[in-house]
Formats: C-alpha cells, structure tokens, sequence
C-alpha cells in the first residue's frame, strides 16, 4: 500500500544501484485478504445506527404512499418514466423542472464538501454505500466464519465439509442481500407493489429484469470480494478530498505527541520515557482497510473510526487516558509534539462559511422556486425561418409558437392577449377571435399544447418586441413572455 | 526474490521499477493484479467480438469486409427502425384520413399531430426548395406571406401538392405557360425593355415615362390576357400580380428584362404518388398555417 509519509530532503543519500528490475508479475500486486477484526465500542455503535437507517430507508421508501388524488401515482418516491414525472412526497417534478435536479446534486456536493472540511472523510466511514453494504457483508461472514482469527484460520484449513458449508451459507446469504439491493431499486421506477409481483410472474418491463440483475451482481462483487479495492483503485474521491480537507479539518489521526515512542510494555515498566502506544497491534486488525493508522494521513483510510474503538478498548485496560487515537487537527499533533498547546479547534474557518453561505444561497433558491412554482408554463418560440415576411399590403408579418404546459390534474382555459405592439393585430391558426384583443385557449388537464400565432404589424412599427400573455381565467395565475418582432432594417 | 537484488529508493523507501532515464527512477507501486485480468479479458473478449461481428474492413485483396457469425449489419438495423416507425406513424395518422382539412385545422388534437407530421415531411421533401419554415428563395415561391399564384385556401395547397405545377406526367396538374416574347421572336429587343419599363411603371418604380407609354399598347395586346389589364395577375392561369412588392424572379429591371425576353416557367413535382394522403394532408394544413393561408 502507497503511503504519504514525508520525504526528509536533508538526509539525500544516493540511490541504492546495482538491483535486479523486478519481474513482470511484480508490477501487479496480488490483493492481500483482510480479516477485519470487530471492534466495540461508541464509534462501532455509531456505524450499527447509521447502517440500520440509510439501508432501512433504502429497502423500505419505495413501499411508502403519498396520497396526490385521482389517476397519480400514489408512491411517494417514484422517478416515473412513462408519464415523465418525479415525484418526492409533495414535490412534483416534470422534465422542464430538471434544473432542481441539477440544484439538488450541487447542494449534495457542496454539503460534502462542507463536511470534508469540518470531519474529514466522514462520508466514507459511515454513509457511503460501499462501506454501509461492505459492513453488512463483513457482519454476514462473520456470522458464518466467526471473527478475525477464525476466518484466517478457516481459509489456510482444507477443505472439509464444515468449511464448505460455511463458506456456502455466507455466499448463499451475500446473494440474496444482493438481489434484494439490486430488487429495491428497480421499485424506484415503478409502482412498487406492481413490479415487484410482477417481477416473480413475469410481467415486469425488461429493464426491470436488467437493472435488478445487474444490481445483484455490483452489491456482490463490490461487497463481497471487492471492498477495499473500491476505494483505493476505483473511486476517485480519495483523491478529490485532498483538494478539500487541510490541516484543520478533524479527522481519525494517531496522536504521535502522545503514543512514541511505541513498544510492547511489561507491567512491572514504568510509562516515563516512553509513549503510550504498546504496539498491540489492535487498530491494525480492525481496519476493514487494512493499513496501520499510525503511519499518518492516508490516501486508503476511510476514517471510519473503528480503530479509535479498537485503542481506546486497550488505553483502559492498561489504565491510560483514552484518545490515542482520536478525531483530531494534524495541526494540533503538531502543536502538541513541538510542546506546545494547540489552539482551540475552529469549526468556522473562511472555508467552511464559503461553503455554508453557497448552500444556504442555493437552497433558499430552490425553496423559493419550489413555493412560488407555477402551475402554468408558457414558452414563446420565435420562427427562425422566415424571421419574418412581408405581406402583399407592406405590411410585416412575424410567426410564433406559443408552447403551453398545464401541470394541474384539471383542464383549465387559458386567456391569451398580446400586447406591446403599435398597431399590431394577432391571429392563431386555426381558431377564430374577430379582432379581439384576448383569446381562449383550453389546455388539457397535464396537458402540453402548442398554438401558433401570426402577429402583423407596420412596418414603421418603432418598438419592435411583443408581449404575450397567458393567464388562467379561473385562478388569474399569469405567466408573460416577452419576444422580438423583426422586420427588415430600417 | 530477496530485498537486496530489489533497488530501493532511499527516499521512500519504496521499490523502484528499475527503470532509469538520466538518472531518474520510476517507483514501483503496483497496480493490483485483478486490473492486469481485466486487461486480459477485455482483449479474449476483443477476440470474441471479432468473430461475432463485422470487424475487418475490406482490405485490397480481400474482397469485402468479414461478416461475422452474427451477421450484423447496421444498414438492415437502420432500414428496419424506419419500417417500423412507418407503421408505428401510419397507425396514428389514420385519424386524419377521414378527417377534413378545415376540420383538422379547427380541431386541437388533429392539428397538433398534423403540424407535426407536417413540418417533419415539410422538412424532408419541400424545404429543399421552399427553404425551411417555406421562407422561400428566387424562383422558389415562399409560402410564409399572403401571395399566392395559384390558391391560398386548405383545398388549393392541397391540390398543388398532389399534381403539381407544370408536372408533365400529371393531367391534372397547374399548368400555363408564358412565351419567351424576346427568345422566340414574338418582340423586338426595344419593345422588351419598353415592356419592363412598364411593368415597373405598375409598382410606381419606372423613371422612363415615354418608354411606359410606348409600351402600353403592347402590354394590353400581348400581357393582359394572363396578368390583367391592370395587371393584379389572375390566379386561376397562376398569372402572378405585377403591382405589388412580391418578385419571385426578382424586381430589378434586368431581372424583369429577363423574364420578358426568357419567360418563366418553373416546375413542382407531384407528389400523389409518392406520399401517402396522411403525409399530403398533413403538409397541406402545415403550409396553410406557415402565415399566408387564405
């Protein structure tokens, strides 16, 4: 494993010559198994919550309803691809409104950020999916297999019959975890009662199918015989929080001030001169990583804290303060190492507000646009060819159309007046208005209608842009588009 | 191997690749092994895929690219997705059979679909020539303002479509003929440009009052059976009017000239036979509703 350990400049020596270059085959290294040890304790704690609620909500949404009325589907969390609907409780989202999902992503990003920079990776430790379902799996083989010491001693035994139940029952376990992950999420997309009969007799779309399959396979594989290797070959977050986290933020760190120099220790030796840590070797064999905490800042560590457990369980039992491994500044390690008291740890810092302001802007933003969203939408496409044509009268010409989407469940009528114009006179195909100055257009309950608009005018017309207006003649909702007129230059 | 035949940086303490350029070594963090598999596979499945699909080109001395045992080929996939849109199209555009022109145009649904369906064959088979949105170009009509040579109305475009404009093979088709007055010797070069002179003169734009004047006996005599004595045109001989601003082989006074001495007489095909009733229907209340429709 890579490590980031600090390169020491002044003692340049020059490289050791003369060595054999390593073989092919040592180019690629072969995956090493990790027995993760269980820990106990506040953080192992902790992750059993957080895993029992994020899985929880997982498996369990998609069966909640939200009653919206007649002829809508009645799932509160439903992305719904045949009528183009997302529906999130009492949030209805139709294609035109994708920009809140492009606000929900860049909240979601920068609420990461914002965490990386106050907790470090703490996204990682607790909440990512790839730890959450890679703990359940390691609870699972652990059912089967029993812990650390066990496991590594089943996989050097032969091959009996009772390893080879063992090793049956977890994988047979690990797979209906898996199809019940990859199953969940097809119910996302669809009815879920609906699909998830169908799905047994056959009558679910063939995506479903596929989804659901590929689903299965991922969770398996990724939870399963993957794990570590996820995070430190294929996902590029490790590398992003670098740019994100600094010296400030809190995260799991080995307090070198405190535990060096290390050593096994004797009861009858005294704690002067030396350092707490006893090389007991425990937040080794508990890291589902496998590294060693104490080696500093780690591109593999996903700070999910089990080693903190792990030391703090050994500290009491030979009676030191806990805390040799902690959330922790590297710049209070520092301050302490140099003998100095670390200032007091700041949470606000120019970044963490940049971040906290950017949100809160973004999200009001999102929650005025979602209060004040409108039922009506109407869209104004100028003809871009012809721009515009002269008429057998000198006269111009200019051709639209008007775009207008109702999101009500309930057809409506809507009243269209076009304004703005000197002298100007509209018409809409195919309906008939004789000369008045405001028209109505019935749309369809959910409806998207399209009308097009003939809008004549001199042309010496000076002000050369018209307005149209749509208002709902029942509720008065008004939605005004303004365009250009063109004409020939004058 | 031993740690002494590897060369360590002593740096990092890390194992270098052994690799040196000008002194500078590469470190040695390998890649985990399963990657290395997945290359392999990725190149077994290469081969796979090779002899499935169609994968080599036709190379001199081959003769034709290979076929593959699937026997693929994008050409057919392609010919097949436009079959089955034909139909998946033809089964919705039944309901404008039956359905009038004014009634499609007045009635939302129909019209919605029938725009559609027009604008998208307008695309495909007019806007060649009739520029898109039918905007029109030299000798190309535009069908987006109100002049119109022949008919303006729903059954008017209708027809046009169908049979054409001067389209040999259609007996139906609108047909009239202007001579070539200069070309085939029916006037003399003087008594052409006389002619342009008042042919301007009718849009108020000649600055040649003696040459209109001259030229007045004649255009009564050789042009007013077609264009009108006063030469507002006559649509049912597709006669354009001469007095208003519209010039569809351009007004500039060569351009006339031109006309006078060459005629015009420009051709539509007829699409009867070549697009189905839905598709002509369709195009004819897109055209009507473009902006000039009567």
């Amino acid at each position: 494993m890579a490590s980031t350990t600090l390169i020491d400049h002044t003692s340049e020596l020059p490289a050791q010559s003369g060595g054999e270059p390593p073989r092919h085959e040592d180019l690629y290294a072969k995956r090493k198994q990790i027995y993760p040890k269980l820990a106990h304790g506040k953080f192992r704690t902790i992750k059993w919550l957080v895993m029992a609620v994020t899985l929880g909500v997982y498996y369990g949404l998609p069966w909640v309803r939200w009653d919206r009325g007649d002829g809508i589907p009645d799932q509160a969390v439903l992305a719904d691809f045949s009528s183009e609907k997302f529906y999130f409780f009492f949030i209805e989202l139709w294609p035109q409104d994708i920009h809140y999902m492009a606000g929900g992503l860049i909240l979601a990003s920068l609420l990461l950020f914002l965490v990386t920079s106050l907790l470090g990776r703490v996204w990682c430790g607790y909440t990512c999916p790839q730890t959450v379902w890679t703990d359940l799996y390691i609870w699972v083989e652990r059912a089967f297999e029993g812990d650390r010491a066990a496991r590594m001693r089943l996989d050097k035994a032969p091959w009996t019959a009772n390893k080879i139940t063992r090793k049956l029952g977890k994988h047979a376990v690990w797979l209906v975890i898996a199809f019940w992950t990859g199953g969940a999420f097809i119910l996302y997309w669809h009815d879920a009662p609906t699909v998830a009969a169908g799905w047994f007799t056959g009558d679910a779309p063939l995506t479903a199918y596929w989804f659901a399959g590929i689903l299965t396979l991922t969770t398996y594989f990724l939870a399963g015989t993957m794990r570590e290797q996820v995070c430190t070959y294929m996902c590029p977050w490790p590398r992003i929080q670098g740019a994100l986290t600094d010296e400030q933020a809190l995260n799991v760190t080995y307090r070198y001030d405190r535990g060096e120099p290390r050593g096994p220790k004797r009861k009858s030796e005294s704690w002067d001169d030396r350092g707490d840590c006893i090389d007991c070797n425990q937040c080794v064999q508990v890291c589902p990583m496998g590294i060693d905490i104490r080696e500093g800042e780690q591109l593999e560590c996903i700070h999910c804290a089990l080693c903190i457990d792990a030391c703090d369980e050994i500290m009491v039992k030979v009676d030191r303060p806990k805390g040799l491994i902690a959330y922790d500044t590297q710049i209070a390690v520092a301050a302490r190492n140099e003998g100095l008291t670390p200032t007091k740890h700041k949470l606000v810092r120019p970044r963490t507000v940049v971040y906290a302001v950017v949100m809160l802007a973004i999200g009001s933003l999102m929650a005025w646009g979602l209060a004040t969203k409108s039922t009506i939408e109407a869209n104004i496409l100028k003809d871009r060819s012809p721009p515009f044509v002269t008429l057998s009268n000198g006269r111009i010409q200019n051709g639209y159309t008007l775009k207008l989407v109702n999101k009500a469940s309930e057809p409506r009528t809507m009243l269209l007046d076009v304004s703005g114009l000197e002298g100007g006179a509209f018409r809409v195909i195919g309906m008939d208005h004789e000369g008045s100055d405001t028209l109505e257009l019935p749309v369809e309950a959910f409806g998207v209608d399209r009308y097009r608009i003939l809008v004549v005018a001199d042309a010496t017309v000076p002000r050369r842009q018209v307005t149209f207006t749509v208002r709902d003649a029942a509720t008065g909702e008004t939605d005004v588009n303004i365009s250009s007129f063109r004409g020939a230059e004058q | 191997m031993t740690d002494e035949t590897k060369d360590i940086d002593t740096h990092s303490g890390v194992e270098t690749t052994g690799h040196s350029w000008d002194g500078i070594k590469e470190l040695n963090n390998p890649l985990p092994r399963w990657w290395l598999y997945v290359w392999y596979i990725s190149i077994a499945w290469a081969i796979v895929y090779m002899i499935l699909m169609p994968a080599i080109p036709a190379l001199p001395g081959l003769g034709t690219n290979t076929k593959g045992l699937r026997g693929h080929s994008d050409r057919v996939e392609v010919a097949k997705a436009v079959s089955e849109l034909k139909t998946a199209r033809d089964a919705q555009s039944i309901v404008l059979l039956d359905a009038g022109l004014e009634k499609i145009e007045t009635d939302r649904t129909l019209q919605q679909f029938a725009l559609a369906m027009g604008e998208s064959a307008f695309g495909d088979n007019c806007a060649t020539c009739h520029g898109a949105g039918g905007r029109g170009a030299i000798g190309y009509p535009a069908l987006a303002d109100d002049v119109w040579l022949w008919d303006g109305s729903l059954d008017g475009i209708e027809y046009t479509i169908r049979h054409g404009i001067r389209h040999d093979t259609d007996d139906g088709t609108r047909f009239s003929a202007m001579p070539a007055f200069g070309r085939d010797g029916l006037l003399k070069r003087s008594e052409v440009d006389d002619l342009a002179q008042y042919v301007l003169n009718l849009s108020g734009r000649s600055d040649e009052p003696e040459a209109v004047l001259r030229a007045a006996p004649i255009f009564q005599q050789q042009c007013a059976s077609c264009h009108g004595a006063d030469g507002t045109g006559d649509r049912t001989q597709g006669a354009p009017n001469l007095t208003d601003a519209e010039w569809l082989y351009g007004g500039r006074e060569a351009d006339i000239e031109a006309t006078i001495y060459n005629a015009r007489n420009s051709h539509m095909p007829a699409w009867d036979d070549r697009l189905d009733d839905a598709t002509i229907k369709a195009i004819a209340v897109y055209v009507h509703s473009l902006g000039g429709g009567e």
